[in-house]
């Protein structure tokens, strides 16, 4: 089959894509490797999602189910249980292998989106050493246990990392029944929101501990005991300061990664620094036709850009080809990262949203971006964390040379 | 007295003054700050979002929110109430399994449409 444009991921980000693409006019297949939409959030049963999208307090699966809706009124061709396991260039077009129910497949297309979502940090990319037991679980693994299966990981449980996933499984699992023991970070502050500290552990009496980590796990063929050390300000245990702390279940909440294994299969350029692809103001990577968003591109915590980037991307897949003039644009200062990496200058450049994070907390900050010299936007934040992404619109229209392109983040 | 405010992900950091009946709230970038803080020191309140079994193929358990918040003190209770419900058919999104919890009026529904699958 040949279409247009594929989608591949059916999470929040390659709904939006899909959506966007078919209405611009595009023959659009999504391919999903799980029996339903709607991703990561088919598991996020909390609330707080489409706060700046809707103004409204929805859950996961009420918020994935506006954009399932509304799929439904378009023409985009549906395959679920569809794993995609190769995308390879053809002369002009791009070559797609899934493997569904009824076998291998191919499908042809000018255009992919790459909407595959993130994946965990487990036992291994953060050193955690002892026993191979049972009982060891990454946050999303035990949100899928409880909030889909309706099984409880354990009794008594240790959480380690303080992002919001982390204390949203705190607050889950002490509502099912589960005693949990504490909550450990190894940097001096958490890393989720205050208001989730409060509803989700001050609310339940969870304890939260502070540069500490796991460094070892004790069990049979189940977990029995954790040890925890305290870390230096390297994040580097100190030895001397192990504890013993009982319980039959470890959630490591430790971070995300964007799930790049198919742009690595096309040769498509990462960014270090996001993880991601690099791309320009269209979603669209280095390589021509096709695109990366969501949280393939990097990892977002507001759901409602995840959405943003998908319609980025979605929309340009549905208008003709034209030749990209890419700049590059620069960083300087505490910044994390700055998403998109390059500007393409024969589309258009007078709304062209950026992500950024600074690269540590701080203060009175002001921000600019230049392109020629020439200021095109400047803005001034009171306070900067990397846990809170920042978005902003900038027209480089207003440039009259688009030649070097620098964002800028210095005390104001 | 210092608390953090939950109504949005912003989390202002408040004050709060306690006056005989009255209370002043500072620190609160917008309104629905002070209601918070006094609702926090009269009635704290919290919407829930958990889960309920159900015998549907496909759906061992069913997503559920409260349509409104309900007093923290009642989480628990309905933590109980929600481990008898058993939902024995496919509902949609916005489907009530339970109504008017503990006398407030406030309503357990669904948040997730279960759909006939072919598994
Ligand atoms: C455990 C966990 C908890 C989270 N909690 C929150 C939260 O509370 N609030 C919040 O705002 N954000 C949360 N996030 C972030 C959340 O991932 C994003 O908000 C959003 O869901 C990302 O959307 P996405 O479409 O980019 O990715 P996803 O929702 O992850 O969707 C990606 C989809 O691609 C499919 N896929 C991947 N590879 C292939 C392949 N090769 N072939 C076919 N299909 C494939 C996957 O099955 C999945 O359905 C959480 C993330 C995780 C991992």
């Amino acid at each position: 089959m040949k279409f247009d444009t594929v989608v591949i991921g059916g999470g929040p980000a390659g709904l939006a894509a899909a959506i966007c693409a078919s209405k611009g006019g595009a023959s659009v297949l999504l391919i999903e490797r799980e029996a339903r939409l709607g991703g990561i959030l088919k598991q996020c049963i909390h609330d707080g999602f489409g706060v700046v999208r809707f103004g409204e307090k929805l859950s996961g699966p009420e918020y994935a189910d506006r954009f399932i809706r509304e799929l439904a009124q378009t023409n985009v061709q549906v395959s679920l249980f569809s794993f995609v396991t190769r995308t390879v260039k053809n002369q002009n077009t791009y070559n797609i292998t899934y493997v569904c129910k009824d076998g291998v497949r191919h499908a042809e297309c000018d255009r992919i989106v790459l909407a595959t979502g993130c994946r965990e940090r487990t036992r291994n990319g953060i050193f955690v050493h002892g026993d191979r037991c049972a009982g060891v679980y990454t946050a999303g693994a035990a949100q899928n246990l409880v909030n889909i299966l309706g099984v409880m990981p354990g009794k008594r449980v240790v959480i380690l990392g303080s992002g919001d996933i982390g204390l949203i499984m705190a607050r889950r699992l002490t509502l099912e029944g589960a005693k949990v023991v504490g909550v450990y970070e190894a940097k001096p502050t958490p890393s989720g929101l205050t208001r989730n500290i409060h509803q989700c552990l001050n609310d339940f009496d969870i304890p939260l501990y502070l540069s500490k980590t796991v460094t070892r796990v004790f069990g049979e063929t189940r977990l029995e005991k954790v040890e925890i050390s305290d870390v230096d300000e390297k994040m580097r245990p100190i030895v001397g300061t192990e504890q013993l702390v009982d319980c039959d279940c470890l959630v490591l909440a430790v971070g995300l990664i964007p799930e790049n294994e198919l742009a690595r299969d096309l040769g498509i350029t990462l960014d270090p620094k996001t993880k991601g692809a690099v791309v320009d103001q269209n979603c669209q990577t280095l390589a021509d036709g096709i695109y990366a968003c969501g949280n393939a591109l990097h990892v977002n915590d507001l759901v409602d850009y995840v959405s943003e980037s998908g319609e980025t991307a979605g929309n340009h897949c549905a208008r003709p080809f034209k030749m990209r003039d890419l700049k590059p644009i620069q960083t300087v200062g505490k910044l994390l990262y700055v998403v998109p990496q390059r500007l393409d200058v024969n589309s258009d450049v007078s709304k062209v949203v950026m992500y950024f994070r600074a690269s540590e907390e701080l203060a009175d900050q002001r921000l600019t971006v230049t392109a020629g010299g020439q200021k095109v936007f400047d803005r001034v934040y009171g306070k900067l964390l990397p846990p809170e992404m920042e978005r902003i619109a900038v027209d480089f229209g207003k440039a009259a040379n688009l030649d070097d392109i620098v964002v800028k983040l210095e005390g104001k | 007295m210092e608390m953090v405010c939950i109504v949005c992900p912003n989390g202002c950091r408040l004050s709060v003054e306690r006056t005989g009946d009255k209370v002043t709230v500072s620190g609160n970038k917008c309104k629905r700050g002070e209601a918070f803080a006094v609702n926090e020191l009269t009635n704290p309140t919290r919407s829930v979002t958990t889960s309920v079994k159900t015998t549907v193929k496909g759906y061992p358990v069913i997503s559920v929110k409260t349509d409104g918040e309900i007093p923290k003190g009642k989480i628990f209770e309905l933590m109980n109430l929600c481990k008898q419900i058993i939902v024995t058919e496919p509902l949609p999104i916005g489907a009530t399994v339970a109504t008017d919890l503990f006398g407030t009026g406030v309503n357990l529904i669904t948040t997730k449409t279960m759909e006939e699958t072919n598994e």
